[in-house]
């Protein structure tokens, strides 16, 4: 659609830039001001420049995190994305059978985060829990409070059950507004099921998995409450994602300083793969329009 | 052309009719398989609430024996516990409110006009939903005491605002942009006034979309428990938060942590009832 040019249009947007402001801009300023001071207590705060960033930058223990942290949403995204897709496709199309679908498969979205937490902290139990008690009845060693593989698996797998519906969701909306006239046409051509999905399908929900890439990276790289409840960061470090070791430093140790400066590159990161994201879907929406 | 398609092709689609059942029984298989995955940690949840502690700790069994209500009773008797329902409940529906009436205006401006610097605006808005919730937890609560809001609802509904009020932007957005422009030129030629024209003319064209855009908002506003934590102590502490003190001295209150779990997933699951047929259209933000 072609827009007016109008600028009385800020007006409009006044209220949102407002609120904001309030609740985005101020904090951070306050983070960008920690960043940069040293304190000894009773308020009295001192320059430091950039000695902070240079410090974080120097940790082992951000470098670590943040390695875990790629290394979690590289594999959420490569085991959701595929997955989504293909319980899209096998999702009845209209009637009882797909409300029925989409009423239960947006259930777990709808659960507060650390309650899907203690449903895997309960589920993976081996004593009391299902998934823990069939597998020491089945005779694997499966421990996800002491074993590193173990509790990456379960925070993986409570990530699938939890967000992969939302990627079916997207792709499935994508896939409702193919018209049949397609499929016809691929019939026609006698096209086989891959080449479907391939030239008719999967062009069609690009738009729509760009949305739900962006998504679950931006969610799965700020995740915190989920794996914090189930293996609080353990065994020893090798769970603890960049979010639960800000939490750490700030909330818990209160050094303001180190975790201001890790707040801000922590957030320059998240904000530099975005928008190469964010880009690509604009770039896309553009050639269809 | 989709009719001269059909008719032209009339024994082709009985063969594919065959072809069809085939893939659906396929189809089947996969969708129970996958939402057996979904239920079960759910239903083990359940089984749990309605067991009595002894059976849980002392016997592994796959649906309650000894059948018991007890631990939905001492949660809804007890203001302490079924009061962490009600605030949860309060700030999501304020903020629910707060976001979209800030978002529909802008949300319009984004959709109908070109203004200065209109994109790296929207772009910085949409960076608000990727600033984790961690790195914003110390600065909110010194900004929320130093106003003195700390520990009330409209505290935690407008941090909440900070991912929501971009989400409800972005997805007005893109039902708005779906709204032909010749309405809004057609209703100001007849001479209404903006406000009348939007609230009388266009909001009910995009209703679904603000339908999609407060689901969005209740459900990431109700599923959030950092934010909602960090700022709330006693007054307007969630119910989430809440659920953690079932840790006591004697251990872990295993019924009642499952019984307060479950009655969380109560108001989400009648929420999505209500929007059921809105689902798969809202997420994909109105962009198909």
């Amino acid at each position: 659609m072609d827009k007016t040019v109008n600028q009385k249009a800020w007006f409009l947007v006044l209220p949102v830039l407002i609120l904001v402001a309030f609740s985005a801009v101020i904090p951070l300023m306050t983070v960008v001001n920690y960043s940069v001071q040293d304190t000894f207590g009773n308020n009295e705060f001192f320059w430091t420049g950039l000695e902070w960033f240079e410090e974080m930058l120097n940790d082992d223990r951000m470098w670590g995190a943040l390695g875990r942290q790629l290394m979690f949403s590289g594999i959420i995204l490569l085991i959701q994305i595929p997955l989504g897709v293909f319980v899209a496709l096998n999702m009845p199309k209209k009637g009882f059978w797909a409300s029925f679908c989409l009423v239960f498969m947006s259930l777990p979205l709808l659960i507060p985060w650390n309650v899907v937490g203690t449903i895997w902290q309960v589920f993976g139990r081996v004593d009391i829990g299902l998934l823990g008690h069939t597998l020491a009845a089945l005779g694997i060693d499966y421990n996800y409070t002491n074993d590193p593989f173990d509790a990456w698996v379960t925070i993986i797998v409570m990530d699938v059950w939890h967000w992969t519906s939302l990627v079916a969701l997207l792709a499935y909306a994508g896939l409702q507004s193919i018209p049949d006239a397609y499929y016809q046409a691929a019939k026609i051509d006698q096209a086989s099921r891959w080449k479907v999905f391939r030239f008719i399908e999967l062009p069609k929900m690009m738009g729509v998995l760009m949305i739900a890439i962006l998504l679950r990276f931006m969610d799965s790289f700020m995740i915190y409450t989920e794996p914090f409840v189930v293996t609080g960061g353990g065994p020893g470090s090798t769970t603890t994602l960049l979010s639960i070791d800000l939490v750490k430093m700030a909330l818990g140790q209160f050094d303001l300083g180190p975790a201001a400066a890790f707040s801000l590159m922590y957030f320059l990161v998240i904000l530099l793969i975005s928008w190469v994201f964010y880009t690509v879907m604009i770039n896309l929406d553009k050639r269809e329009g | 052309m989709t009719d001269a398609t059909t008719t032209r092709i009339p024994g082709d689609l009985t063969a594919g009719g065959t072809k069809k059942r085939v893939r659906v029984n396929g189809s089947v298989i996969v969708m129970g398989l996958y939402l057996l995955f979904l239920m079960l940690p759910i239903y083990w949840l359940l089984n749990m609430s309605l067991k009595t502690n002894t059976e849980i700790v002392n016997s592994f069994t796959l649906w309650p024996r000894s059948f018991t209500l007890d631990n939905y009773r001492t949660i809804l008797t007890d203001p302490s516990w079924y009061m962490g329902y009600v605030n949860s409940l309060i700030y999501v529906v304020m903020n629910t409110v707060i976001s979209l009436a800030v978002a529909l205006p802008a949300a319009y401006a984004f959709s109908r006009y070109h203004f200065m610097g209109d994109k790296h605006l929207f772009f910085w808005l949409l960076t608000n939903r990727m600033a984790p919730p961690a790195v914003f937890a110390l600065p909110f609560f010194q900004l929320y005491s130093s106003v003195g809001l700390f520990d009330t609802h409209i505290a935690v509904a407008l941090a909440h605002c900070l991912f929501n009020v971009p989400l409800a932007v972005w997805i007005l957005e893109g039902f708005m942009r779906g709204v032909p422009k010749e309405i809004d030129e057609t209703a100001y030629l007849d001479g209404y006034s903006f406000g009348r024209f939007f609230t009388r003319i266009f909001m009910p064209l995009i209703s679904s979309g603000i339908g999609v855009a407060a689901f969005f908002c209740f459900m990431f506003s109700w599923v959030e428990l950092l934010l909602s934590r960090t700022l709330t102590t006693v007054d307007a502490k969630p119910i989430a938060a809440i659920m953690t003190r079932t840790q006591g001295a004697s251990g872990i209150d295993w019924g009642v942590l499952a019984a307060a779990g479950i009655l969380t997933i109560v108001p989400g699951a009648l929420v999505i009832y209500f929007v059921r047929n809105y689902i798969a259209k809202g997420f994909a933000l109105g962009r198909v």
